[in-house]
């Protein structure tokens, strides 16, 4: 039996306000418990929210970042359930009138094709606070600096396909939210989060099989691996002629396994009204076109002007301009050296390799664009070569100051004196009649031996151009 | 439409209310007559209107995002029933 996937994702993204949705409590992270919660995030009677205006015009930024359907008017209702960390009793959200109707989001798969995803809506809503339920001798603690905290969250479509597929498109996500500034993103802060809607049908079938819904994925690492058991799961139960339930399961990563949340019979019936304390929000045209022009350049027109101005190959130029941070050295790299092929290499290579084993971001990178790009300038001037380059970038790393300074403390500088290379060959020659026998008598791979014999006398600073030519003439006399 | 017994133990147990018998048959009584006017309203044609969530047709105020609140823990925490190291302390929610 051939079985599709199919796969619905929520992401909720923590907005970067300094304020709470519906108070002036702050949202910064890290405080004491409990002591940017107040009255109103308290659920004290005769408090009243009041909606933060910068928020609402982030999820309008991300709604037109998307293409989606903006909301001129919408409401926000009552999600009603009741948890100590949700003192009101009731989560105000919207259900009805979301603020971002419909859009889609455009995804690059890994072997460079794209697809479509669907963008259902995405709404605004308060996050709540946190339940501590260690060291509180049976009883459990509670933490409301998070309540109210703004987020929006994400639904799209069910038309994801795969695991791949479902991370390809979180990343896009995570890169427009960085590029839009919206949010920090930071999964590992849990300002970023997903819950996967998960079911399998049989291939060709039109119905979808029943879901479950998988919450608690906090990397994109664990959302592919999370969703791929869960999918195993579901196949073994049908295959064995057995029925999957519709639940919320919860994602354990230390055992790879997902399993099932609720024990309750009761499905959640959160009885959504409209929040009688908060009126509709109406915006005009004039009040969305103020945001467009905050836009920022995207994703995918970055990555077009890089193909179009730096001449990049498709690939490369994804590389670089899906992450804002790095997109941005890129630019600056190539500011001060005028060579987008190498400052690409360097950054997407190079660069990249030592912030992934440092896990560091770029931002506190120890090279910064101007000393990258003064090693480019150094390797097209011919100054250096591109093996020397690498190890003055290896000193740059190490704080061994900038390419200039490098190159002459270590006397790294190549020799482009012909009389002095010639020397050299000569020298490598006399050295060597059995390899020049076997060089004249046709054995050309031997011509590779003799170079690195002066690279090895030069201690690898004899510009290689200039050695092949002047080798090549005396081996042929 | 008549409201069973089930219903009103559902309802309750959502809204965590604890009621006796007498108080469940008043509350089944007071459903069905709510309904009951539901079903009436119903009848009128609506065909043309617009879904009203508000009845006043003005726009929600907004607040600049700044953060205006102080710290109020201390005064705060002296009305709960029960804190420690800044924390409000709760029946166990979790079996």
């Amino acid at each position: 039996m051939e079985w599709e996937t199919v796969i619905g994702l929520e992401v909720h993204v923590q907005l970067a306000t300094n304020s709470k949705l519906f108070s002036g409590s702050s949202i910064e992270f890290g405080a004491e418990p409990n002591t940017q919660a107040n009255i109103y995030d308290l659920a004290l009677p005769g408090t009243l929210p009041v909606l933060n205006k910068e928020a609402l015009k982030m999820a309008v930024k991300f709604g037109l970042a998307i293409d989606a359907e903006i909301g001129k008017k919408s409401v926000f209702d009552r999600k009603n359930y009741f948890y100590p960390d949700l003192p009101k009793g009731y989560q105000t959200s919207q259900l009805d009138f979301p603020t971002v109707g419909k859009g889609s989001l455009k995804v690059t798969l890994e072997d460079g094709s794209t697809k479509v995803i669907g963008i259902t809506r995405a709404h605004m809503e308060e996050d709540a606070g946190k339940s501590l339920h260690e060291d509180f001798h049976g009883e459990t603690g509670i933490d409301l600096n998070r309540a109210g905290t703004p987020l929006l969250e994400i639904v799209s479509e069910p038309e994801i396909r795969s695991a791949v597929e479902a991370v390809a498109y979180l990343k896009k996500l995570h890169s427009l939210i960085l590029y839009l500034g919206i949010s920090d993103g930071d999964m590992s802060k849990g300002n970023m989060r997903c819950d996967a809607n998960v079911s399998v049908r049989l291939k060709g079938e039109t119905e979808f099989g029943t879901r479950a819904e998988i919450k608690n994925i906090n990397s994109f690492k664990y959302v592919e691996k999370a969703i791929n058991i869960e999918v195993e799961r579901q196949i073994d139960i049908l295959e064995d002629g057995g029925r999957i339930v519709q639940e919320t399961r919860l994602y354990d990563s230390e055992k790879n396994e997902t399993r099932s949340m609720r024990s309750k019979e009761v499905a959640n019936d959160y009885r959504y009204f409209p929040e009688p304390d908060l009126l509709p929000v109406i915006i005009d045209e004039a009040f969305i076109e103020e945001i467009r022009e905050t836009l920022p350049e995207l994703p995918d027109a970055k990555r077009q002007r890089f193909m179009d101005e730096y001449k990049l190959s498709e690939y490369d130029a994804l590389v670089l301009a899906n992450d804002l941070a790095i997109a941005s050295y890129f630019e600056a790299v190539v500011a001060s050296c005028n060579n987008a092929k190498l400052s690409a290499n360097w950054v997407s290579v190079d660069l990249q390799a030592h912030l992934n084993e440092a896990d560091i971001p770029i931002s506190e990178s120890p090279v910064t664009p101007e000393m990258l790009g003064g090693l480019i300038n150094k390797i097209t001037d011919n100054t250096i070569s591109t093996k020397i380059a690498k190890t003055v970038f290896e000193a740059m790393l190490a704080g061994e100051g900038n390419a200039e300074q490098i190159i002459e403390t270590r006397g790294l500088k190549q020799v482009t004196d012909s009389g002095a290379i010639e020397a050299m060959v000569d020298a490598v020659i006399a050295n060597n009649p059995e390899q020049v026998e076997q060089y004249r008598a046709g054995k050309e791979k031997v011509f590779g031996f003799f170079v690195g014999k002066i690279m090895q006398a030069s201690k690898g600073k004899a510009n290689p151009a200039q050695v092949n030519q002047i080798l090549k003439d005396k081996l042929s006399n | 439409m008549s409201i069973s017994a089930d219903d009103i133990a559902y309802i309750a147990n959502l809204a965590r209310l604890q009621l006796s018998e007498a108080e469940k048959q008043k509350a089944a009584h007071n459903f069905e007559n709510i309904l009951a006017l539901i079903d009436q309203m119903q009848s009128a044609d609506t065909d043309q209107l617009e879904p009203l969530s508000h009845a006043i047709e003005t726009s929600q105020p907004l607040r600049e995002d700044i953060v205006t609140e102080q710290n109020q823990r201390d005064e705060l925490q002296k009305i709960a029933p029960k804190c420690e190291k800044g924390l409000y302390l709760v029946p166990k929610v979790l079996e």
